[in-house]
């Protein structure tokens, strides 16, 4: 039957018709809708791991317990997973174990566009990549399969429109019979990595690449296109379907195995064209590979090493090299000439429990320090300048104007070990680390605890909004809800920074400007390490609604205070603010109401 | 051998571009085509530009349409009409909503919005075929302003050669029953609009 299914739905489909038995992941876009459809099917065990690492260790042990288990997450996951991916290159599995990375090059949603291929070839793992829905699901039944039988991890590595794209797939498979578990294996030798071991494990896992790349010789879903022999292409992914567009007469060797390389269908290829060009997003992976072959080959000469590609970039890369007629005047840049135009930034959400504490702290002098031109940034209003390194979450949009509230966000959970790293350079300022809470559950926790053990005195800000809100509203230990969405066992974070040991323990509500402010200037006085936990629902997961806010015009005098809390509800009308009644949540927010010194803002009933 | 179709649609996040889009895409497959979508949401839930493209043919590769390859430019803001006016080739055809949303950097850091004049001549550069129309407005007055994504879908239909129950089915399966009503006469809405428009002066 055919479906029109997302990059991700066909993995978690194919998976699924796999006979995988248990998925484990931490949302990161664009991974995170591969655990979400797996959740669906009440034959397999998902969950929303605190962390990717985790995931990992996860997957692993359900994989040496002898079922297939599938572990996914944002190119950047791996990273906190990698210890986890080496050392299951190293132990194998039983179990097929699929680990799938997605990739985000053009940084749609990332703090950075790494390319993970390097990982199939540094933790020596064989490496699949689809080029498309279709294949995405095709491919994840022969990757278990490949997994048990070279007793590895398979690394199936995506990228963003890979895995949120939608294409056609022929959906012809269907659930396997998924027995209990086989009686588990003792085997020291095999899962225990004292270095007399891990040293045997190390030659088999060279001896299983070999095998990996005589094995990827025959993949099915490698695929030779003849066309016009004077130009071949070798690509993989999402680059393939824009090298076809744009060279619809050359030949082309397309692959899904991607590491090791197949080196006889590569040689074999390359001595039938004229002219050889690696086209691939990203890092001249594949372009290196072929190099070290002894082949000649053309590639990142020609297309750039960051960002997305399209088939417009490709054309274009190839006319300046002569490689097809046309003058590169022909192919234009995708990104139109719009820099006069106003820009339309993603903003905190009317009603977004963040946008309180990102006032508040704009207000009371922490952020970026001088002033942007043309703006009213928020430092400038206050007399104490504080530093606030934050973290990976909706709140990095407070670096946005107006708000302007945060001076960095690096990684997952980086956000206090920094904040206390300031405070032991010695910087003039309080150091002020703000993160959610999920990214709290996920790597803030070590952090907190090394304050405490450090004798800090910076402060922790937790946005406790009880979801991870910018992948979509998934689940986790603090907000008490499971990858099904049902009632799971709640950690509480008050209580686990008090038994970390910070005495200075708060717990406040996200609307209420005076309570943040007062907390905020109390704990960043102190002389010991302090948590305020800022408790405010996210109003597109609980669908808060209510009557909007509205401004008195007779009031109204028109001094655009009540834009400094860059809430999207609120606009201008001629020289009178406005509120926009669709968007407005009601007094559930009523930050406005609370910066208006004119109280020109009233509640529905006032 | 179906014809090959680029449509490129645009607006502010919560409006309803990604749903007429997957809307558009569940059309081209039952009507036969290969189809590729992929979206641009940038990082927010709300609020920031958003995009898609919907490619059908006899076989799709780039899920991604080249700039001056849209056959169709649908923008449910025309500001976002504006800024990706590039991907409409010439000669093709722009839906662009009268209704303005104000992005902050026009009203708190001195942008200019473009007024529908200026929407008009920018995109008359490119093609005499363009459509401004109260979409929001229209599908407000029907009973919900978030149908105005069905109600492009309608005018779409004027211009594609596929059966109009092919669509009425996919309105109905992606949205749930108690929308229907407002759905289907957004849609009757849309198809009216495209018929009664004048005839181009290129045609």
């Amino acid at each position: 039957m055919k479906q029109l299914l997302s990059g991700n739905e066909a993995i978690a489909l194919g998976a699924y018709h796999a006979g995988v038995r248990v998925a484990s992941a931490y949302p990161g876009t664009p991974s995170t809708e591969i655990l979400e459809n797996l959740a669906r099917f009440h034959d397999v065990y998902a969950e929303w791991s605190i962390n990717e690492k985790v995931a990992l260790e996860v997957g692993l042990g359900a994989a040496i317990g002898g079922v297939r288990a599938l572990v996914s997450m944002k190119h950047v996951g791996l990273n906190v997973a990698a210890d986890a991916f080496f050392a299951a290159s190293m132990v194998g599995v039983r179990g097929g174990l699929v680990v799938v990375s997605a990739d985000d090059p053009g940084i749609h949603s990332s703090q950075n566009e790494q390319d993970n291929r390097h990982y199939g070839r540094f933790a020596k793992v064989p490496m699949l990549e689809p080029s498309d829905s279709q294949e995405a699901y095709s491919l994840m039944a022969p990757a278990f399969r490949l997994s048990e039988e070279l007793d590895s991890p398979i690394l199936v590595r995506t990228t963003t429109r890979i895995s949120h794209g939608k294409s056609v797939v022929d959906v012809n498979g269907d659930r396997p019979e998924v027995g209990p578990p086989p009686p588990f294996v003792h085997s020291p030798s095999k899962y225990v990595m004292v270095p007399s071991y891990a040293r045997r494990r190390h030659s088999l896992t060279e001896q299983r690449m070999l095998r990996a790349a005589q094995l990827f010789e025959e993949f099915p879903l490698n695929e030779v296109v003849w066309g016009d022999r004077k130009l071949g292409v070798i690509s993989a992914g999402v680059a393939y379907q824009y090298a076809r567009e744009a060279f619809p007469q050359a030949s082309f060797l397309k692959l899904v195995t991607t590491y090791p390389p197949p080196q006889r269908l590569i040689r074999s290829f390359a001595a039938e064209v004229e002219t050889l060009l690696v086209v691939e997003e990203l890092d001249p992976f594949l372009e290196e590979l072929i190099k070290s072959m002894g082949i000649a080959v053309e590639g990142k000469a020609l297309f750039p090493i960051t960002g997305e590609l399209n088939t417009q970039i490709v054309l274009q890369g190839a006319m300046k090299a002569g490689l097809v007629s046309g003058t590169p005047a022909e192919a234009a840049a995708t990104t139109p000439a719009s820099n006069s135009l106003p820009p339309r930034p993603p903003l905190l959400c009317p009603g977004c429990p963040h946008r309180g504490v990102a006032y508040v702290l704009g207000r009371l002098g922490f952020g970026p320090k001088g002033s942007i031109p043309g703006t009213r940034v928020g430092g400038r209003r206050g007399k104490q300048w504080h530093i606030v390194t934050s973290d990976i979450g909706c709140y990095t949009l407070m670096v946005n104007s107006p708000l302007f509230a945060i001076d960095s966000c690096v990684c997952m959970g980086a956000s206090i070990g920094m904040a206390h790293g300031l405070e032991k350079a010695g910087v003039a300022e309080k150091t002020v680390a703000v993160l959610g809470d999920s990214t709290f559950m996920h790597a803030g926790i070590p952090g907190l605890v090394n304050m405490v053990y450090n004798r800090s005195h910076s402060t922790v800000i937790v946005l406790d909004n009880q979801t991870t809100a910018m992948t979509g509203h998934q689940g986790h230990p603090a907000a008490g809800r499971s990858a099904r969405n049902e009632e799971a066992p709640r950690v509480d974070i008050a209580e686990l920074a008090g038994g970390i040991g910070v005495k200075d323990v708060n717990v406040i509500s996200a609307f209420n400007l005076k309570e943040i402010e007062g907390a905020i200037r109390r704990c960043t006085a102190n002389d010991e390490p302090s948590v305020v936990v800022v408790r405010g629902a996210c109003p597109l997961y609980e669908r808060i609604g209510g009557t909007a806010l509205r401004v008195n015009e007779e009031r109204c005098n028109g001094c655009k205070l009540c834009l400094d809390i860059g809430c999207p509800a609120i606009t201008f009308d001629g020289d009178k603010a406005c509120i926009v009644p669709a968007t407005c949540v009601g007094e559930s927010c009523a930050l406005c109401f609370q910066v208006c010194a004119r109280k020109a803002i009233e509640k529905a009933g006032d | 051998m179906l014809e090959r179709v680029d449509v490129f649609m645009t607006g502010v996040g919560g409006q309803g571009v990604i749903m007429a889009s997957d809307i558009l895409a569940e059309v081209a497959l039952a009507t036969g085509y290969d189809v590729k979508k992929t979206d641009s949401l940038g990082m927010a839930q709300r609020g920031g530009s958003v995009t898609s493209h919907v490619r059908m043919a006899e076989k799709v590769f780039s899920p991604m349409i080249t700039q001056g390859g849209a056959d169709f430019l649908v923008a449910f803001e025309r500001l976002e009409a504006v800024r990706f006016s590039g991907l409409l080739r010439p000669e093709g055809i722009a839906i662009v909503d009268s209704a303005a949303v104000l992005p902050l950097s026009v009203i708190n850091e001195g942008y200019h919005y473009p007024s529908i004049d200026e929407v008009w001549e920018s995109l008359s550069a490119i093609t005499r075929r363009v459509c401004v129309l109260p979409a929001m407005e229209m599908a407000t007055t029907l009973g919900n302003p978030r149908a105005c994504s069905v109600l492009y879908l309608g005018f779409l239909s004027v211009f594609l050669e596929i059966p109009e129950r092919i669509w009425l089915d996919e309105i109905r399966k992606h949205l749930p029953q108690r929308l229907h009503e407002v759905n289907l006469a957004a849609f009757g809405a849309g198809v009216e609009v495209a018929r009664e428009r004048p005839k181009d002066e290129g045609e």
